[in-house]
């Protein structure tokens, strides 16, 4: 089976390129750069492919909060009468994945995509808000992997290194005990994790944006959908690892795997 | 009617952007209180349903899970004082834009014209502090005057008053005309006056023209009378300017010196142009130049397929005003650069070098100017908004402080592309606007921003400087249309694109013009940001955002109806022609008529004396310190020496995933690396090095020597990261104090003959170095003159170097790697302590400046160092700069996480007797590297014949111990405390 992946491209997305990179890298047949406008003005059939990828990007400069006037506009455009979040909905429900990093994890949950806890996907449950250090943060981070998720994209994983680059990134329920009720139903598939032991910590700058639970990345009850603020395209080969020039790793980087796990899965099914 | 909608995080929550803010009051300003949180409020000039008001209160204002929102009544927060900022009618409000688009599309409305949504900031500070101190707060660190409105409310104070900030103008837009047939005095009236920079002699080239009996009949054929109009005088005035003209760099000078006096016609086309094209022509068939000094940015060849594009601007004078909106500014701004080269690139990498003066100044602060911590945080925060929202990662720059760079901060941003060597069949630097294409203009609206910009920073800051010269960058609206035309330049819609940069249309269409041989212009066809301009005005308008391009009449449609599907605005403004003419139209009649060849070749070369008497300084006497362990932790903690982690960690230097050496490196991810190395395309191990030198302190000595540090700190930056030598190019970026003598610059001729010595060392080591200058860019009146105070900045040259890096495995850090490793020093130590930053943290300047004292055995030292690093025989490199040696050792150390044991006594001396000298001169041209015990013998191999020695090992014990030259120890410092020292100052 010949696998197409869809990367949404304008209005402030920046990664599309390395994320296209990564998805060729890592199997798929087709990846096509679409831009927002044309997918919202119908010129462009999701259904035609089988993983939708919201890269990083200032979605209109984030002005109103991170990814928010994005998620506006995907609630109110309409495609042939169809409200375009419908789509995407619809787009779920019929078997496609779903994969958002960074400000496209920002767009998930702020369009409620994520974490859909009660299946209802267009009801805003969780954000991500500013960083407790009240800056963008861009370092590095280690993050653990539940292998107890069902996420598609985390699977056989168990620990990554790679980089975050956000102002925005701490998650916060609606309610206090939202954030420990995912961490339990393992919806969070990748925790920010102390470099030392591998444990999730609120320890800054382990933690680097104080996320609730310390939560870099959540996932629907399908395993379907999955987002992180940590980059995994950007981790496409080991010059890309910070401490490259002093140990001795794979060529490949390690950020391909989630990529790779969305290839292995749409071949398998 | 006028609706307030208020949001703020719930308060429950903690507010870390407040805190963040409660922080800097209590260090920049010694105010303290017990808390501060912030809200911000929009303002919707136009009435609205209730059912209207909360549905987009709720669709696009609030994020329901943290924060409440608030419509017509305050938020629900204590607070004892209220400071609220907003922007000033026409100044760029970003947020308000997006939350314009936002609220039309939810309610499927269209805001009237002179309806509008304005933005601003609400901050609550709960503390017992006085109204004088909140009015402190609100005027000294929340608002800038120049662009912003601020009012403070204590508790229980109305503010159910809502000023909107609407622009309104009541004068009619006409095309007047200015009668030069006046006397010298009343000229130089007019040329003040109107901000317009032009000198006597200027004004009077002008007079003359216009009496031409010739200029007469042919401007009487268009329809036009004999006075000039004020859009012939401000496109002239503009397009003369020492910004655009360089009128500096183009004169002719009488240079004097003790040796004698020679004549030098145009520094520029002696030194620069003249030293690239000699490289060039030795090249030969291995030149690797496509386009340079004559586009927008230089142009190199990446490898057989791809091209590399880079520029370097400079944006103080805007940034001394407004150092958020001014920096900001200047790197979207400086992204347009390469972008508007060739047909057109794709933006890879960021650079960005700041000089400010140091963040303790305690000095009273003369008028107009901002504290440097203030001018700091506002150049910082620019510049992360600028790159990290335009999605180009932050790789390389430096900070470099002064007291000197009070009067006028030094803003360097650079932006470079790359671009396939071929697009649509043709080579893709080269471009050409036809006759018949159309004058399209993309991206942003115009509006008074940034009029007089392009004049303005061809003065000094003064009192009258115009507060329209500031703008602020809107990098989205800037994204959606560099993301459309390089859609467009794919499908080969245009013939030629620039970008509107300083002087607006009239520089870019009076440039494009050339390409053709004339344009016709139709301003009142171009959109405007709210009604109110001068014609004039908006041939001049800095507004941002803006590229314009040459579009064949019959790709227009095409064109037009791509840029409509994308939501980037593109306006029809008139043709391109061949008539030799810029004619600009106001209403189909005629508001200028200018042949291209007057506008671009009458202005009169400048005539300048220069007058070079070397200066002596005291020459300090001093005994050398038994325990050098305190001067080195102190070095370390210097401005210009500690870790600028902070400032990195806020830029992204990762996007487009292709980083491969960072700004931070090492066993902790904290060092400092030399230079940026970056795989621009992803499916290739071919890699791009970048690298910057610069040190103004050397130019309190002698310009030449500074020029010639720096040309060959940047080489070395990119060499010691793994660059290629025979491939390598670039930029220099002058910063200069006005080197024209007058009553108020009565050292100019000598200010002048320092600009010559630096010319002149520029074209001796670039020539040696075989680095080809491809751009650059100089900005001449770094001064600050209001009162009786007078603040010129000392002479600074950014100069940025780019080399291709053939296989980025190969790349090497700045980190000692292993114990066991031998340490090597390479190239020779002398006695240059001169304009050093050991010498400066003694309070002298001294006299022997460091010196590229030999650059054939410099460079072909690079070459051999090149193929050890190819052959994989070199565990770390790190070039040595500020503070020299003993700065290199312990930053290699603390970033690798392990000690050294160095002996001083082995180094390659000459005339060095004292370990102080030994450890922090600062002669160029010299690396500290470790190589693993494998490896040894095949590097001293490489290495043969050049000044290369060992001079100890990497231990794992984490101490730093170094033998003086007499044998005994002068340094025994643990690791981690010399880290601690460097990281103290600015913070991580």
């Amino acid at each position: 089976m010949r696998i197409k992946a869809l990367v949404p491209t304008g209005h402030g997305i920046n990664c599309e390129n390395e994320t296209r990179h990564a998805l060729e890298v890592a199997g798929f047949d087709t990846v096509d750069l679409v831009h927002l406008n044309l997918l919202a003005g119908g010129n462009v059939d999701p259904f035609n492919y089988q993983l939708i990828v919201f890269p990083g990007g200032f979605l209109d400069g984030d002005d109103l909060g991170a990814a928010q006037a994005c998620a506006n506009r995907i609630r109110h455009s309409r495609v042939n009468e169809e409200r375009l979040i419908d789509r995407l909905v619809r787009f779920v429900h019929g078997g496609g994945l779903v994969l958002g990093i960074c400000n496209g994890f920002q767009l998930l949950t702020k369009l409620g995509m994520l974490p859909a806890m009660d299946g209802d996907y267009t009801r805003r449950e969780i954000t991500l808000t500013g960083n407790d250090s009240g800056r963008f943060e861009s370092r590095w981070v280690t993050l653990a992997v539940d292998r107890a998720s069902n996420c598609i994209f985390t699977k056989g994983v168990e620990r990554l290194y790679l980089p975050v680059r956000h102002g925005e990134g701490k998650i916060v329920g609606r309610t206090g005990d939202l954030a420990g009720l995912l961490v339990e139903r393992h919806l969070a598939p990748v925790r920010y994790a102390s470099r030392d032991t591998d444990e999730p910590t609120m320890d800054y700058p382990f933690n680097p944006n104080g996320s609730e639970q310390a939560i870099a990345g959540l996932t629907d009850s399908t395993g379907r959908v999955f987002g992180l603020m940590p980059h995994p395209e950007s981790f496409n080969h080991r010059t890309n690892h910070p401490r490259w020039t002093r140990e001795d790793l794979r060529e490949e980087g390690e950020g391909l795997a989630i990529f790779r796990n969305a290839a292995r899965f749409l071949r398998e099914a | 009617m006028t609706h307030r909608i208020e949001v703020c995080l719930k308060r429950t929550l903690p507010d870390p952007a407040g805190r963040r803010i409660m922080k800097r009051v209590s260090t920049d300003l010694g105010i303290e209180f017990r808390d501060l949180r912030i809200a911000d409020a929009f303002i919707i000039d136009r009435g609205l349903s209730p059912d209207d008001l909360a549905l987009i209160t709720e669709e696009v204002f609030r994020d329901t899970v943290v924060q409440e929102a608030y419509i017509d009544e305050s938020p629900d927060i204590p607070y004892d004082w209220l400071i609220e900022v907003g922007f000033r009618p026409g100044v760029t409000d970003n947020v308000g834009r997006t939350a314009l688009e936002a609220v039309e599309r939810t309610l499927g409305i269209r805001l009237r014209p002179e309806e509008g949504l304005y933005t601003r900031k609400l901050y609550f500070i709960e503390g017992d502090i006085s109204r004088d101190d909140a009015d402190t707060i609100a005027r000294d660190l929340l608002a800038n005057d120049l662009i912003q409105t601020r009012r403070v409310f204590a508790r229980g104070e109305d503010r159910s008053e809502i000023a909107v900030p609407r622009v309104t103008s009541q004068s009619e837009a006409v095309v007047r005309t200015i009668d030069l047939n006046v006397d010298d005095d009343e000229l130089l009236r007019i040329s003040r006056e109107g901000v317009l920079a032009l000198s006597l002699e200027e004004m009077q080239t002008l007079r003359d023209y216009f009496r031409r009996a010739d200029v007469r009949a042919l401007r009487r054929s268009h329809g036009l009378g004999e006075h000039i109009t004020d859009c012939e005088l401000e496109a002239l005035a503009q397009t003369w300017s020492e910004h655009c003209k360089h009128k500096i760099f183009n004169a002719r000078i009488q240079y004097q010196q003790p040796e004698g006096t020679r004549e030098i016609d145009s520094l520029f086309k002696s030194y620069i142009q003249g030293s690239t094209e000699r490289i060039r022509s030795e090249l030969g068939n291995r030149d690797f130049c496509l386009s340079v000094f004559k586009d927008n940015a230089g142009v190199i060849r990446f490898d057989d397929e791809w091209n590399l594009v880079f520029k370097v601007e400079t944006h103080n004078s805007p940034s001394a005003l407004d150092p958020y909106g001014g920096a900001l500014t200047g790197i979207v701004g400086v992204n347009r650069d390469p972008f508007g080269t060739g047909m057109g690139c794709r933006l890879i990498f960021n650079t960005d070098v700041f000089c400010f003066a140091p963040p303790d100044f305690e000095g009273e602060l003369p008028p107009r100017l901002l504290h440097p911590r203030r001018v700091f945080e506002g150049v910082r925060e620019g510049v992360e908004h600028g790159g990290n929202k335009s999605g180009i990662p932050t790789v390389n720059g430096a900070v470099v402080f002064d007291d000197r760079y009070l009067g006028k901060p030094l803003v360097y941003c650079g932006t470079g592309g790359i671009m396939p060597a071929v697009i649509n069949g043709r080579p893709s630097h080269v471009k050409r606007a036809r006759p018949g294409d159309r004058i399209v203009m993309t991206g942003g609206r115009i509006g008074k921003d940034g009029i007089h910009g392009a004049t303005f920073s061809s003065e000094e800051l003064h009192e009258g400087s115009p507060v329209s010269a500031v703008q602020i960058g809107d990098p989205i609206t800037q994204k959606r249309m560099t993301d459309f035309l390089l859609m467009a330049r794919d499908r080969d819609l245009y013939t030629s694109i620039t970008d509107n940069g300083a002087g607006g249309l009239s520089s870019s269409v009076g440039e494009m013009a050339r390409e053709s041989g004339g344009a016709r212009l139709f301003l009142d066809r171009a959109p405007l940001k709210y009604p109110g301009l001068q014609p004039w005005e908006i041939l001049l308008s800095e507004a941002q955002e803006r590229m314009t391009v040459a579009v064949p009449p019959e790709k227009l449609d095409e064109f037009m109806d791509l840029a409509n599907r994308l939501d980037v605005e593109a306006t029809d403004l008139g043709e391109y022609s061949d008539d030799g003419l810029f004619t600009v139209y106001w209403k189909d009649r005629p508001a200028a008529v200018l042949p291209l060849d007057f506008l671009h070749e009458g202005l009169p070369a400048m005539r300048l004396t220069a007058r070079w008497e070397p200066r002596v300084h005291a020459e300090p006497d001093f005994p050398c310190p038994a325990d050098l362990t305190a001067t080195m932790a102190n070095l370390l903690g210097r401005w210009n020496i500690c870790s600028k982690e902070r400032l990195i960690r806020q830029y992204d230097h990762e996007v487009q995933g292709g980083s491969v050496v960072k700004p931070l490196v090492g066993a902790m991810e904290d060092g400092p690396a030399d230079a940026a190395v970056l795989r621009p395309l992803l499916d290739r191990m071919r890699g791009i090095a970048v690298g910057c030198g610069i040190a103004p302190r050397y130019s309190d000595i002698d310009t030449y020597w500074m020029m010639a540090a720096v040309i060959d700190e940047a080489v070395r930056n990119i060499v010691a990261v793994g660059a290629d030598p025979d491939h390598m190019a670039g930029l220099d970026n002058f910063c200069w104090c006005d080197p024209v003598q007058s009553e108020k610059t009565p050292d100019g001729e000598y200010k002048l003959a320092q600009l010559v010595r630096a010319n002149e060392a520029l074209y001796d080591i670039t020539t040696v170095y075989r680095i080809p200058c491809i751009s650059g860019k100089d900005s001449m009146k770094n001064d600050y003159g209001i009162g009786s105070t007078r603040i010129s900045i000392p002479p600074t040259v950014l100069f940025s170097a780019v080399g291709i890096v053939p296989d980025v495995r190969k790349a090497v850090t700045s980190d000692f790697k292993r114990r066991g490793d031998a340490v090597y020093m390479l190239g020779v130590t002398r006695d240059e302590t001169g304009g050093t930053e050991y010498f400066a943290s003694k309070g002298f300047i001294g006299n022997k400046v460091p010196k590229v004292a030999d650059p054939e055995q410099a460079v072909a030292l690079y070459r051999a160092l090149h193929r050890a690093i190819l052959g994989g025989l070199v565990a770390s490199c790190h070039d040595l700069s500020d503070g020299g040696l003993g700065i290199a050792l312990a930053e290699s150390s603390f970033s690798g996480g392990l000690g050294a044991q160095i002996r001083l006594a082995d180094l390659p001396l000459e005339g060095v007797d004292r370990d102080d000298v030994a450890l922090f001169s600062e002669t160029p041209c010299r690396l500290l590297v470790s190589v693993g015990p494998d490896a040894q013998e095949a590097f001293e191999h490489a290495l043969d014949g050049f000044p290369c020695a060992r001079i100890g090992e990497v231990t794992e014990t984490p101490r730093l111990e170094v033998e003086g030259l007499s044998g005994e120890t002068v340094v025994n410092a643990d690791i981690e405390e010399l880290k601690r020292k460097w990281q103290e100052p600015l913070g991580t």
